[in-house]
């Protein structure tokens, strides 16, 4: 049962006095890959933390609208920008997640397998996950998201320090990982990298959305001004 | 009092000549210090043979493991461990829980921890007398003077130290993991077990730290103990004695015996975290 969709109703967060995001109205639906683009400073990461749980809005309503809702929690993962990489070995890592979201003990080890596989880490499951490089730690910590095969995975600028070959290869990971049946939502301020794995692209300027439309559509003809601004590498503020 | 007028005049004339009829005594030690000198020389001499001889007995008496030694030694390190195992058991969770939850006054009780960290021994080691002496509220138990008063008095000392050191060694990390964990949905008591485990390797220093803190420690575990021979005497105490009694020889071996520990405590300390920073930078 899903928890899809996702529905922010006029949500706004104020962090130490400043309103960082304000009147958000965004409804999130299984499917396409989302990608937030927008220029610095925009509110990127906050809204995908909004979403996820990790920060609280300061007025509105965010609500996870599926018939599995109050499942929410165990249902959705997240890759952060700089990944955290827990002082253990590579399974270790990724048990660690399936054992806190109570998956049954009989599955784990064969998730872990499965996971660390298809990201191709299986070799150096047994090392300690800081040793790896940060191209290789990002792996990881989309291994350990998939393992959990989450229904919506949120994504905060994953390849953002990463070179170009790791971040083909993330890039084919979060490919397969969709293809699996998993909504995408993602941040980057890479517009190759948008227009390569975007179906949809949600415009911020200023905390606001400026502009929700498909890919195609934005990136040929931005409806809004900012969007047309921001893809024209005008600066803004 | 109020007769200075006459009675000056009586009594300062006798004074002034006693001082003048004295002075030629005065003369007489002056004259004999060439004579002072040479029995000073003699006992630095003596002073550093002592010393030379003390070492050297010293260092029989550890390698011969004197009975008295020994058991010096293992009631320190029985004693010390003891309390270290204690204050652990209580200051790891406690610095663990106060870096993660939050509580009012937490800001409170970490000023307290850090303040707590230069508690005086001697002043530990009163408290805990008043409370185990026979009128003291826990006196019944009869434990003054006995090893277990020790352990209590070490242990009140270091176990604001861990918990300080802890607290401080898991708020970094806890920084790192923090959205981390809260994405996996993990609890503050999931947070604080997993804190515990994957800082193990600093909070082992924030140990050997209380250990050695512990070791080295006088004042609490002589007011508390009473340096009883066989019963309550350990390093630090037996130190003190043996040299108050001129016995250098003890004293020393035992202190070439603290020093080695102590050393060896801050070496095993120093590549741990270097190992730490190797693995984890």
């Amino acid at each position: 049962m899903p928890i899809l969709p996702l529905q922010l109703d006029e949500v706004g967060v104020d962090i130490d006095g400043r309103r960082l995001l304000d009147g958000i109205a965004l409804t999130i639906e299984a499917g396409p890959r989302t990608v937030i683009l927008g220029p610095n400073g925009a509110g990127k990461s906050l809204l995908l933390r909004l979403c996820h749980g990790l920060v609280g809005p300061s007025t509105g309503t965010v609500r996870w609208c599926g018939d599995d809702a109050r499942q929410a929690r165990r249902r959705q993962a997240m890759v952060f920008q700089k990944p955290v990489m827990l002082r253990r070995s590579l399974r270790a890592n990724v048990l660690y997640g399936l054992k806190l979201q109570g998956f049954p003990p009989d599955q784990r080890h064969e998730r872990v397998a499965d996971a660390l596989e298809r990201t191709g880490l299986t070799s150096r499951a047994d090392q300690r996950a800081v040793s790896l490089s940060a191209g290789e730690q990002q792996r990881l910590a989309l291994a350990r998201a998939w393992a959990l095969a989450p229904e919506i995975l949120f994504l905060d600028e994953p390849t953002a320090s990463l070179d170009p070959g790791a971040t083909a290869a993330v890039e084919a990971i979060v490919n397969q990982i969709h293809g699996a049946g998993t909504k995408i939502v993602m941040t980057t301020h890479d517009l190759g990298q948008a227009k390569r794995l975007a179906d949809e692209v949600i415009f911020l300027q200023a905390g606001k959305v400026a502009e929700r439309t498909a890919a195609r559509t934005f990136f040929e003809r931005p409806e809004s001004e900012a969007g047309r601004a921001f893809l024209g590498g005008e600066l803004m503020w | 009092m109020q007769s200075p007028p006459v009675n000056p005049t009586l009594s300062v004339s006798p004074k002034r000549v006693e001082p003048r009829c004295v002075e030629p005594k005065c003369v007489e030690p002056k004259c004999v210090e060439p004579k002072c000198v040479e029995p000073k020389c003699v006992e630095t001499e003596s002073l550093m043979s002592d010393f030379v001889q003390a070492f050297g007995l010293a260092l029989h008496l550890v390698a011969s493991f004197d009975p008295e030694l020994v058991d010096i030694v293992g009631r320190s390190l029985y004693v010390s461990l003891s309390a270290v195992a204690i204050a652990s058991f209580i200051g790891l969770p406690l610095g663990a829980v106060v870096a993660v939850y939050r509580f009012p006054g937490r800001r409170a009780v970490v000023v307290l921890l850090n303040a707590l960290m230069g508690l005086p021994p001697v002043f530990v080691g009163l408290m805990v007398y008043l409370m185990l002496s026979r009128s003291g509220p826990l006196g019944p138990l009869g434990l003054l003077f006995t090893p277990t008063a020790m352990i209590i008095a070490q242990a009140i000392l270091i176990t604001p130290i861990i918990a300080a050191l802890a607290r401080e060694i898991v708020r970094g990390l806890y920084d790192e993991y923090r959205e981390q964990l809260c994405s996996f949905g993990a609890r503050p008591r999931q947070m604080v077990l997993t804190l515990l485990w994957d800082a193990r390797v600093g909070l082992s220093t924030a140990v050997m730290a209380g250990f050695g803190r512990a070791m080295a420690e006088v004042g609490a575990v002589l007011i508390v103990g009473g340096n009883i021979a066989y019963a309550t005497r350990v390093m630090t105490t037996a130190i003190a004695l043996e040299t108050s009694k001129g016995n250098l020889a003890l004293a020393l071996a035992l202190g070439l015996i603290l020093v080695v520990i102590a050393l060896g405590v801050n070496a095993v300390a120093a590549m741990l975290g270097g190992a730490s920073t190797r693995r984890y930078a």
